[in-house]
């Protein structure tokens, strides 16, 4: 019978199936950061000790200061870490901390350093674990009481959704990335709309996609109800994870790359929902309200304020009715997160920002610290700088405020993140997300505006 | 953590969809230990200021009946604590963002997926009203009319008997050990390889290798 990608990595990893249907799964790869305490402590709770520390990594990125790393100021934020650090000092982890040249956010570090491959199943208490799946793994987030699960037996119960494909045809626009397609999506079929099922992401468009502009596709699957993305790994994932720290050395290379090579689906395999989408149809695309399916084509207006839903979006985030998207001035910008701060994230932006000033504030976070030095060798944290924005360490930053980097209540935010919900980014805060070269064309201009006329020339 | 059956209470309206759990509990609040109670960070910033709040108007309720996809959003689990803490037992919703409905099972919470929410929504919108859920039955009451929710067999039965996952899962620990040995013996790629030691190798994505 014909499988699909998702049959393929669920059988390889089901150790039984419960009456009910539920399986238990064998977890290759468990990624842990600040916000696990309370798994750390119902584990410690039971007396129970980490099954596999071997498996299992920290990582500080919450809550990690974007500055004045050497001495953190804010006691709250010294202590999430030091629990962390104590987690997995006691347990045997390793742990990716503030200093080490290898921190990031999870979900940048876990593909850069080589612990996501293809094949694997990886969770994380995080919802954007999806984005491990670009490497075509089993990815997905879990609760703290399920982290605690993990840590004590190195497996977890899960039902198996339903298969879901969203193909891509076609060539993607001047300035349409990995986010614009995401955001497309999710504005067409809804923050629900995936709900229950694991997407599987095919089609040219995403063939034609680097390793980074998967990562961007599947870590905002979440946003669209999916809690797994994933993308049949091929010769861009194969020579992406070729070489990198915790892969598999040159000896066990070739065994292991004709197993990922025979995780694709097969030709006949049948899906339970199958969404087609035209590369062509897709924009620079901007959210507008307070939830990642508000979203619409920068060369739009703000949508009349028909339902209650779409009065109250427009009220919180102080938007007129048919006021061209194109225009909307910002009063700073955000440049980082898991979703858009990868090497390319800050090239692409680089090439629109180069000799051009930032008409207002802004903070660029690298998704990693690796990302830091290799931006820094390249010179384009001179271009962030030269255009008046600040570049700082890596971390989740504004992604979420936990650090105290925050929009101020009231302030609207042009952001490379993934959720532009009510206080997201701070108290009051308004967020519109976009594509790396979106916030680039927002910084230059101060307002919303289409990135392309800004690109021409360049690249 | 205790299993329950029934439960008897008053449900109160929150007619909002999408809630989602940065709503439910700000970030900023989550590095605060358990022990301390999480109950006064629910729904913290769209409560403050609002007098109208309605789990504010009706204190003591502890049925919580909202729009569809309740939950979306951060996996944070603390989310389900700041219900647990204030006193809210059960969440009605058409439907519900899937980690938060494991999650809320997780801690003794009822997510119960109701097909005519927005009828039980339109019910509510002069104040509280009793309600009576019987897990056994997979149904629910309010304010005198009966309708069954969804809820997968192994959830009710965590719910009632209020097991742990860690449980039930060490009742098969000689299974995983061998799953483990099998799986190490037919792909051993999926263990971590030793990075070299020494300095931080250097990374350069997109395989640009000078
Ligand atoms: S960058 Fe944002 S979305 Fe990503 S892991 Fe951090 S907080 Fe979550």
């Amino acid at each position: 019978m014909s499988r699909t990608m998702l049959d393929k990595l669920w059988s390889a990893h089901e150790v039984r199936r419960g009456a009910d249907g539920a399986s238990l799964l064998w977890v290759d790869r468990h990624l842990v950061h600040e916000g696990s305490h309370h798994a750390f402590a119902a584990l410690d709770g039971r007396g129970a000790e980490v099954a596999e520390p071997g498996l299992t990594f920290g990582v500080v990125d919450h809550y990690a200061p974007t500055r004045g790393r050497d001495t953190v100021a804010d006691p709250a934020i010294r202590d999430m870490i030091a629990r962390l650090e104590g987690n997995a000092a006691r347990h045997g982890i390793t742990l990716f901390g503030l200093r080490d040249p290898r921190q990031g956010i999870v979900h940048v570090l876990g593909p850069e350093q080589g612990l996501t491959l293809p094949g694997l199943l990886v969770t994380c208490g995080d919802s954007h674990t999806s984005t491990h799946g670009a490497l075509g793994a089993l990815a997905f987030g879990i609760g703290a009481t399920q982290v605690a699960h993990v840590l004590a037996t190195q497996t977890i119960w899960q039902a198996k959704p339903r298969a879901m494909r969203i193909r891509i045809d076609g060539r993607l626009g001047p300035a349409v990335t990995a986010k614009d397609v995401a955001l497309h999506w999710i504005a067409k079929l809804g923050t629900g709309g995936a709900a229950g099922h694991a997407v599987e992401y095919a089609g040219t468009a995403v063939r034609a996609l680097s390793m980074e502009g998967r990562m961007t596709l599947c870590n905002l699957s979440i946003e669209g109800g999916a809690r797994f993305g994933m993308v049949t790994p091929d010769q861009v994932t194969f020579d992406y994870v070729k070489g990198r720290p915790f892969a598999p050395g040159v000896a066990a290379f070739d065994a292991a790359q004709a197993d990922w090579a025979a995780l694709a689906s097969d030709a006949g395999a049948v899906f339970d929902r199958d969404v087609q989408i035209d590369a062509a149809d897709i924009a620079p695309t901007v959210t507008w309200g307070t939830s990642p399916d508000q979203a619409a084509p920068i060369t739009a207006t703000v949508p009349s304020a028909t339902d209650p839903g779409v009065r109250d979006a427009l009220d919180y985030m102080g938007l007129q009715p048919g006021v061209p998207l194109d225009g909307i001035p910002v009063d700073q910008v955000f440049l980082g997160s898991c979703t858009n701060a990868r090497i390319e994230d800050l090239r692409a932006a680089a090439t629109l920002l180069r000799g051009r000033r930032a008409k207002v504030p802004g903070i660029v976070s690298p998704g990693s610290m690796p990302v830091r030095a290799q931006a820094e060798a390249e010179g384009l944290d001179r271009v962030f700088t030269e255009a008046g924005l600040e570049w700082v360490g890596s971390g989740c930053s504004m992604c979420v405020g936990m650090n105290g980097d925050i929009v101020a209540p009231g302030k609207r935010c042009a952001s490379s993140t993934n959720r532009n919900f009510r206080g997201r980014q701070g108290r009051g805060a308004r967020t519109h997300l976009m594509s790396p070269v979106m916030v680039a064309a927002a910084a230059v201009t101060g307002t919303l505006t289409d990135a392309r006329p800004l690109l021409e020339g360049r690249e | 953590m205790s299993g329950w059956t029934t439960h008897d209470g008053q449900a109160v309206a929150l007619p909002l969809g999408d809630v989602d759990t940065d709503q439910i509990i700000p970030a900023r609040f989550m590095s605060t230990p358990r022990a301390a109670g999480y109950g006064g960070f629910l729904f913290h910033d769209l409560r403050d200021g609002d007098a109208d709040f309605p789990l504010d108007r009706h204190a003591g309720c502890s049925v919580l009946v909202a729009g569809p996809n309740f939950g979306c959003g951060s996996s944070r689990e603390a989310a389900v604590y700041a219900l647990v803490d204030a006193g809210i037992r059960v969440v009605v919703a058409e439907s519900f963002a899937d980690i938060f409905a494991g999650n809320a099972v997780n801690n003794g919470v009822l997510p119960a997926r109701v097909a005519q929410t927005g009828e039980i929504l339109e019910a509510l919108r002069d104040g509280p009203l009793p309600a009576l859920i019987d897990l056994t039955m997979a149904r629910l009451t309010i304010g005198g009319t009966g309708y069954s929710f969804d809820l997968p067999q192994t959830w009710r039965d965590k719910l009632i008997n209020g097991w742990d996952d860690i449980d039930l899962t060490r009742a098969h620990t000689a299974e995983i050990e061998t799953f483990r040995n099998t799986r190490r013996a037919r792909a051993p790629w999926a263990w971590p390889s030793t990075p070299e030691p020494g300095p931080n190798p250097a990374i350069h994505p997109q395989g640009e290798r000078p």
